[in-house]
This record gives structure tokens, C-alpha cells and sequence, in this order.
């Protein structure tokens, strides 16, 4: 792959600088890098619809949207998270360094658990949001939508601590759905089923560890698995082989977006914009505006945006906030503009869905307060139905209902059920 | 024990001034000074037996009136007359000096009568400009989130200063702004001893050659300050510069405040993101409601706060200030006065300045771009115990000298290149004040690395943060927190470091304290 630099010769000649430069310079020829697991992936790829996820070629579906979704809600559905961001921090000051970074408390999160973070620049805007994996007790891994790790590096200035990025080095699966237990049962993991909702644990695989952790994007059963490169594709035979009764299907992101969206889970620059992305000043927002003003834990200390943060709560200078609506009809109001008494523009609509399992119109909103907020009647979603190439615009009421939109008792169960 | 409202860290003479203003306010002020004396480099020291210099600042020319008035400095002894201003004397290895007398050049002799009539339109256009900036360069940064009515009106006020420039004037102010000295001063002047002489003016204490871009502003930084009420003037208190720092001891005492030397804080404490106290190497604590950091602000965020209390955006801002010097300080002592070729007594009595052209000054500033020292340096030399007999036993002389450039990264390392810089300063005098080598009982030499660990000044750099335009103003000490505040509740900066910069002023000091009474601090 055009990623196999020649290693440098010790003695560091004219000629062998250039050559090593110009072996080097191939890497533009891989306009879209593959993930470990990409000749598995491309022999299932019917569809051939990929995008772009951080610079991997990644499938939006592999062979059918609905039958992926269903593969989540009602078998089991294996997605390739490889490209998902991933950095070691690792040493005896990774939870002070984590502590300051992110906006949780670290020192409540034991070793062998997971939780859901995210962490702001200086002015408390959000830069991402992503899970943490404590690993060890000085072990994390922190996953994330975007890469940081200038900033992380910047940040363990001062703390005994080593940050790398592992992106390439670890590979990594989402097995999400009712039979996931079972498959990873079958699959030879023992003791899986001591894994409660967010714990993690390391099992042997191919003379190598893979690390199982009970987490997932869809709201259901479910567990993630992170491997290294090396031992990828063994993994994936080893899932596919063990779940060919239990009806595992590889999926894309449009029917995991699917499932996220009826957990009510947001996605960095897809319902908000990123801090270091936002171009215009008023696209920033504070964990309070986009619903993740829980995870602020004042009491542990100082972290970044902390002041920024507590001024923003007293000064009352919290304008948006982000909410679950329900929506009348069937119709999705994706990117729908939100009005207050139909005629006052009050937000957007950021990811709307028919919900097969809540047989509910739902979508996620963000809006300016007091909407939203104090004021969440009267409130109204212009939908543009094309009909036989004409619109058809509707005015449709929206409800602010609490998310998730749906919550499955299996996804939390102990043991988890076997199907 | 008692309480403190404030706890100063830092007894330099910033720290002392704001902690005189904050006591003549009614607060109880400690002031913690690491060395055994206050003072930090306005000092007056004892470098050889009977020999006293001023430490590292060895001249004044920009005390801030208003410090001077609000402490009332006069009154505790801190004086000065027309009669003290010190001459400038541009050296010339082949002819006689030019010499600036009065402030900063009201009379110019040995040059040619063009060339004083040049002088003497250049003179009131830079006293000109430097006057629209100097309400810029002594007051509080405007703050740019939140304008205070003040703030919008003191801004109102510099425009309609510039109005009154006229509109031929204003283009020229606003042309020149940033541009280099050297391409100024050729513009106007034909004396390449006068323009050496500014050259070096211009560029002394930051690391920039007279053609480095902005390095005007320096010139504009040094005209903006003041003596006895006459802009550009210099002058130097008998006793040396501590005689500057035993006044504002002086007010500071009677206004109440506490001192306590030989008290190096370790750690400045925070709680829920306030400072609250201090603990000292000791191990003691201090505790009290608001905490004024006189000292470098990269020591105060880095070490006493520690990264772990502030955000990553403001530790990186923190980190990125440029405080590299390249400025040495050279104290001589001398068995006898020496004698600069072609200088007269009282121009013996002035301030020598060995840089004979701009491309002298340019020449040596471009080898300390790449970690090498100048081989032939300039310098600006006094002789204070010529006016001030106490500073040297009877029959003998102090010479003291600041000397570019001496990169504080120097390549080679300083324990290998500080004997031959000497020896490059000692050819350098020898050539001027033929004999001068001879006379020598003892020098003390002090590169940046040897300032650093003396004064506690990261750099050894004077005004702690290179002072050019991307650090000045707003951006002082880093953007966004230029008002003397900071990002940790109840800690303010008051040293050098924030604006106006360095050199003896008392006006970061001044103006911090000014915002810690108008915050209730």
C-alpha cells in the first residue's frame, strides 16, 4: 500500500533522503485509504456506495438500507469503526490529563468501563464528543469523530503522560443488534455475558487480545470490538462464521445512522458543528446548547472551558438548545426549517426519520432559546415533499419530546438475552 | 498572624509600585520577594569591592509621571531638574562624537548645519508621532469584548489627536507606523553617526535589526517615556537605579505595605478557579483575596499555576511568547576614569553609544539571528560614578555597559562563548578609549543566561516578552488577556510581561493596580 514508507538507512546520504521523499510521495495516488477489514468489506459491497469518513473509503450500504437497519433491530449487524479516530493515553497522570481534557469526571470511571464525553476549546465550545475507554487503571483509549491530537499533546504539557494516535494501529467493529450476545457467545468468547452495559473486558483472539466493551451507536444490544490490525480479518471470519445462523449482516452508516438517530444520539458536525470547524461565530456551541450539559461536572476540578462555561450559565448567554421533536405524519422533515406559530424561524431540523420502532415521525432540532427551552408550544416544521416533481410543502406540528425515542430493555439486560 | 488583602509576588520595582498604589487604597499588602533584597534589576549592587552599579538597567528615561504623582515619589526624595538630563554621545573611531544634548536631542553639536536642521524637523515629527501613541503606550489596552465608556472615550480622544495632525501629517504617521528605523532615518538624515545612534535606539533590548520590519516602533516605545516632564529625556538618580527602588520602598512603606525577602513562592494556590493564596519554598502558606504576580508571566502560568489550572488555548498562547534576550550587561571597574577619544567632560558624564551606522547595527544583529554573538557589538556605556563619586572608592571608575547582540540561545553555549564576547566588547572599548583595558581590576559579565538565573528573567530578556508589535498592546502578555487580569479568578499580572513592557516605568505596575481597585479585587 502506498502507506509502506522505506525506513531510513542510518546513514542519511543526499540521495537516500530524496529517494525515501519520493517513495513517500505516492500517497496521494490512495485518494481514499481502506480500513483492515476493507477486503472483507469490498467482496460484500453490492452496492459499491461509498463515502468519505475521515479519509477511509467507507460504505454507505452494502446491499439493501432497510434490510441493514432491520439486520440492527433484529439480528445482528456488523459495522466497521476503523475509521472512528483513536488515541493511547497512557501513564500515571492519564486521568488528571483526561480530567482537564474532557468535560466528565475521569476519577468515576473505573478501570473496565467506558463512558460518553466530550471536551471544548477555551471559550467551553465543543471540539467533539467521543467515548472513553479506561483500559487500566493509567490505560485509556478516547475515541472520536475528528483528530485532536495536537491539541491533546498540547494539553499533556505539564503531566507525566504519553499520547499516540492508534487510528491505523487498531482495528475496530460495532456488533450491534438482539443476536450479538449469542453470536460472540458462539463465537468462542467466554465470559462475554459478564459484560454489563459500558463494561469492558480483554479476550483472547488469534494469539493476540481483543477488546470487548458493551457499547454501541444504535441504542440496542450490542458490543464494540477493537483488535489489532494485524488480527483483523481472522476477527471478522470469526464473527462472520459463528453469527452465519444468528443472521449477522455487514451493514454502512445510513442504517446505523438510523438506529442512532432512534437513540437519540448526536453526531459531531452532523447536528452540531465542531469548534475548529465552525467558520461563523455564531455556529459554536457549549455543551449546554447541544444537550450535553449533563456530562459538566464542576466539582472535580479545573478542565477546559470551565470558566467560559460557568460565565456563560450566570450571563444567561446560552442561546440554543438542542431537543428531540415528534412530528406529525410520516413524512421525514430532514433539514426542515423549525417555526414557532408558523411563521417565526426558530431552528433547523439536523436528522429526521420515520422510526420503524417507534412508529413515531422523529427528529433532532436545534433552536434558538427561549424555543425549545421555556417556550415549547406552538411549534411547526416546514417540510418539502417532492411529488412527482413538484413540492409539496407542509406545515406540520412538532412536539419537543424527551430522547432517546426508543429504549429496549435488551439493550441494558443481565445476563443479555440469547436469541 | 496578620491577613493580607494582597499578596504581590515579586519585589520588583513593578510589584512595589503596585503594591504601594493598592495600600495608599486602604488594602494590607505583603509583597514576597525572592533574593535577599527587593528591587529585582533596578538595584543598586556591589560588584567588586567599593564598585556599586545599577544592576541591570542602568538608565531612566521612561518613569510614568502619573506613578511618580500617585506615589509621590518626589516627596520621598526622587527628583529631577533639567540640569540632570544625561547627553547622548555617538562615538566615532575617526573624527569627534555627535553628541544629543538636553532631551533626547534638543541641541545637536558636531554635525553640519543641514544635518541639525534635519535633526531638528526629524526630532519634532518622531516627538510628534510618539505623543499620539503614548496614551497607547501608558494606559490600560482597550478592551476590545467589552469597550467601557472610558475606554470608547479615551480611543475618541487619540482620533481627534490625529485630526489635529492635519491630513499631510496623519498619512505620514500612518505610512511610517511600522516601518523599519533604518529606511526612516535614511529618508531624513545624511550622518551615519546619527543614524548609528538611533539605529541602535531603536532596536535595543528586542531582537530586531535597524532594516527588521517595525523596528521603528522602538524608537516610538523609548520616546514615549519621560523625565521631569520632557519626552525622550534621560537621567539617572545619584545612588544608581536603587535609588529609584528606595522611594517606592519608601512609599510603598508608608502606605502600609509588608516585605518580606528571601520568601520565594513555590506555588501560587488555586481553589475552584480562584487563587487564593501562595505557599513558599518553604512550605508556608499564604493566604489572601486577591494575588498580583510581578514576575514573568510565563513563570507565573507554567510553574507557579501550572498548566494543570488553566485551559490548553491560554497555555499555548503562554508558551509561544517570545522572551529570548539578547542584550548583556558589562560592569566594569576601573582604577581610573577612562577617556573616550574626542569626548569632553560632560560628555563623559552622558551615555556613550558605540554604533557608528545603521549597517553597524545591522551587521551585528544578523549573526545572533543564527545563535552566534556579535563580533564587533554595540553598546551603550555610562560612567555614573563620574556624577555620583559614592559609587567608587576615591580616584577610581565604574563603567557600565549594555551590550548587543548576545542571543540567549547561543549556539556554541555560553560557558564557551562568554570570555570571547568579552574579549569582542574589550576590543570594541580598547578601540574607542584607547588604555581602557589596562585600567580593568575587575569585570563583571552578565549574558542573558547569567540575567536569567540572577534576576529570575526567563531569557534574560528585560522587558520579559520580546516587545514588538505582535506582543504589544492587546497582545500583551497573550491576546484576550491583556487588562492585567487573567483567566484564574483574584490573579492579576502587574510585571513587565504585560503592557506597556519593561524598562524602569512603574506602569504595568500602575496600571494593574489601577484594575484590581476598579475590579474590587
Amino acid at each position: 500500500m502506498a502507506r509502506q514508507i522505506r525506513k531510513k538507512p542510518a546513514s542519511k546520504t543526499a540521495n537516500t533522503v530524496v529517494s525515501a521523499r519520493i517513495a513517500a510521495q505516492g500517497h496521494f495516488r490512495t485518494l481514499r485509504l481502506g480500513t483492515p477489514f476493507q477486503p472483507r468489506i469490498n467482496a460484500l459491497a453490492r452496492t459499491q456506495d461509498w463515502y468519505n469518513w475521515a479519509g477511509y473509503r467507507a460504505p454507505h450500504s452494502l446491499w439493501d438500507e432497510e434490510l441493514e437497519y432491520f439486520a440492527i433491530r433484529s439480528q445482528a449487524a456488523l459495522f466497521d469503526i476503523s475509521p472512528m479516530t483513536k488515541y493511547r493515553i497512557e501513564g500515571p497522570d492519564a486521568e488528571a490529563l483526561l480530567n482537564r481534557v474532557t468535560l466528565r469526571d475521569v476519577a468515576k470511571l473505573k478501570p473496565g468501563r467506558v463512558h460518553y464525553t466530550a471536551w471544548c476549546d477555551d471559550e467551553g465550545f465543543v471540539l467533539d464528543d467521543g467515548t472513553l475507554f479506561r483500559l487500566s487503571p493509567t490505560r485509556f483509549r478516547l475515541c472520536s469523530q475528528e483528530r485532536h491530537l495536537p491539541w491533546l499533546l498540547d494539553s499533556a504539557i505539564g503531566f507525566d503522560v504519553t499520547v499516540e494516535e492508534e487510528t491505523e494501529a487498531v482495528a475496530g467493529l460495532a456488533l450491534q443488534g438482539p443476536t450479538s450476545f449469542a453470536v460472540l457467545r458462539d463465537a468462542g468468547f467466554a465470559g462475554v455475558e459478564k459484560l454489563r452495559i459500558f463494561d469492558l473486558a480483554d479476550f483472547p483472539h488469534d494469539g493476540g487480545i481483543v477488546t470487548i466493551s458493551r457499547t454501541g451507536f444504535t441504542g440496542d444490544l450490542g458490543y464494540e470490538l477493537f483488535v489489532s490490525a494485524d488480527k483483523a480479518l481472522s476477527l471478522w471470519d470469526r464473527l462472520m462464521i459463528a453469527g452465519e445462523l444468528r443472521g449477522i449482516r455487514a451493514i454502512g452508516y445510513t442504517a446505523l445512522n438510523r438506529a442512532r438517530l432512534e437513540a437519540g444520539l448526536i453526531v459531531a458536525n452532523a447536528d452540531f458543528t465542531t469548534a475548529e470547524h465552525a467558520i461563523r461565530a455564531d455556529r459554536l456551541r457549549m455543551p449546554d446548547e447541544i444537550g450535553l450539559g449533563f456530562m459538566i461536572d464542576l466539582e472535580k476540578g479545573h478542565f477546559n472551558g470551565r470558566r467560559a462555561i460557568l460565565e456563560a450559565r450566570a450571563k444567561r448567554k446560552l442561546r440554543h438548545v438542542l431537543v428531540g421533536l415528534e412530528i406529525e405524519g410520516n413524512i421525514p422533515a430532514e433539514h426542515a426549517i423549525v417555526y414557532y406559530k408558523k411563521s417565526q424561524e426558530v431552528g433547523l431540523v439536523s436528522a429526521a426519520m420515520w422510526s420503524p420502532m417507534a412508529k413515531r415521525n422523529i427528529a433532532i432540532a436545534s433552536l434558538e432559546r427561549p424555543f425549545g427551552d421555556t417556550i415549547a408550544e406552538d411549534l411547526w416544521v416546514e417540510i418539502y415533499a417532492m411529488r412527482e416533481l413538484q413540492y409539496q410543502k407542509l406545515m406540520k406540528r412538532a412536539k419537543v419530546v424527551a430522547r432517546p425515542f426508543i429504549r429496549l430493555d435488551r439493550r441494558t439486560a443481565n445476563p443479555p438475552a440469547d436469541f | 498572624m496578620t491577613s493580607f488583602d494582597a499578596i504581590i509576588i515579586g519585589g520588583g520595582h513593578n510589584g512595589l509600585v503596585t503594591a504601594a498604589t493598592l495600600a495608599k487604597a486602604g488594602r494590607k499588602v505583603l509583597v514576597l520577594e525572592a533574593g535577599r533584597e527587593v528591587g529585582g534589576a533596578a538595584r543598586t549592587e556591589e560588584f567588586a569591592p567599593g564598585f556599586r552599579v545599577s544592576s541591570v538597567a542602568h538608565l531612566l528615561n521612561r518613569l510614568h509621571p502619573e506613578m511618580v504623582k500617585t506615589l509621590e515619589l518626589e516627596k520621598h526624595g526622587l527628583q529631577f531638574a533639567r540640569a540632570d538630563f544625561m547627553p547622548s554621545v555617538a562615538l566615532s573611531k575617526d573624527g569627534p562624537p555627535l553628541v544629543l544634548h538636553g532631551a533626547y536631542g534638543e541641541v545637536l553639536t558636531g554635525a553640519s548645519a543641514s544635518e541639525q536642521s534635519a535633526w531638528k524637523e526629524l526630532r519634532a515629527q518622531l516627538l510628534r508621532y510618539a505623543g499620539i501613541l503614548k496614551p497607547f503606550l501608558s494606559r490600560r489596552p482597550p478592551d476590545l469584548a467589552g469597550m467601557s465608556l472610558l475606554d470608547t472615550a479615551s480611543l475618541g480622544q487619540t482620533t481627534l489627536t490625529l485630526k489635529k495632525l492635519g491630513k499631510e501629517d496623519m498619512r505620514d504617521f500612518l505610512r511610517v507606523l511600522l516601518m523599519n528605523v533604518a529606511d526612516l532615518l535614511d529618508e531624513q538624515l545624511a550622518d551615519i553617526r546619527l543614524k548609528g545612534l538611533l539605529a541602535f535606539d531603536a532596536t535595543l533590548g528586542s531582537h530586531l535589526g535597524p532594516r527588521s520590519p517595525t523596528s521603528l516602533l522602538g524608537l516610538y516605545s523609548r520616546l514615549a517615556g519621560e523625565t521631569a516632564g520632557a519626552a525622550g529625556a534621560q537621567a539617572l538618580p545619584q545612588g544608581g537605579m536603587g535609588a529609584v527602588i528606595a522611594a517606592i520602598r519608601a512609599a510603598a512603606e508608608k502606605a502600609g505595605v509588608v516585605t518580606r525577602a528571601s520568601a520565594p513562592v513555590a506555588k501560587i494556590i488555586i481553589e475552584k478557579g480562584r487563587a487564593v493564596g501562595v505557599a513558599l519554598d518553604s512550605g508556608e502558606v499564604l493566604r489572601a483575596r486577591t494575588i498580583v504576580s510581578a514576575i514573568n508571566p510565563a513563570t507565573t502560568f507554567l510553574d507557579l499555576v501550572g498548566p494543570r489550572e488553566i485551559d490548553t488555548g491560554f497555555m499555548r498562547k503562554v508558551k509561544n511568547i517570545r522572551m529570548k534576550g539578547d542584550a548583556a550587561k558589562l560592569n566594569l571597574a576601573l582604577d581610573r576614569p577612562p577617556q573616550f577619544t574626542g569626548v569632553d567632560a560632560a560628555g563623559h558624564r552622558g551615555r556613550l553609544v558605540i554604533a557608528p551606522s545603521p549597517d553597524h547595527v545591522e551587521r551585528a544583529f544578523n549573526p545572533c539571528k543564527y545563535g552566534e554573538f556579535s563580533p564587533e557589538p554595540v553598546m551603550e556605556i555610562t560612567l555614573p560614578s563620574l556624577a555620583d563619586p559614592s559609587l567608587a572608592p576615591s580616584g577610581a571608575c565604574v563603567l557600565s555597559a549594555v551590550v548587543q547582540y548576545a542571543p540567549y540561545g547561543l549556539k556554541e553555549g555560553w560557558d564557551a562563548g562568554k570570555p570571547k564576547f568579552l574579549q569582542a566588547i574589550m576590543a570594541q572599548l580598547e578601540a574607542y578609549a584607547p588604555g581602557i583595558g589596562k585600567c580593568v581590576v575587575h569585570a563583571e559579565f552578565l549574558t542573558p543566561a547569567d540575567i536569567e538565573v540572577r534576576y529570575r528573567m526567563p531569557g534574560g530578556h528585560w522587558h520579559h516578552g520580546e516587545l514588538q508589535a505582535d506582543q504589544m498592546l492587546i497582545s500583551r502578555p497573550v491576546s484576550g488577556w491583556s487588562g492585567y487580569d487573567t483567566p484564574i479568578e483574584g490573579l492579576f499580572l502587574a510585571g513587565a510581561g504585560s503592557h506597556p513592557g519593561g524598562g524602569v516605568s512603574g506602569a504595568p505596575g500602575l496600571n494593574a493596580a489601577r484594575r484590581i481597585i476598579a475590579m474590587k479585587g
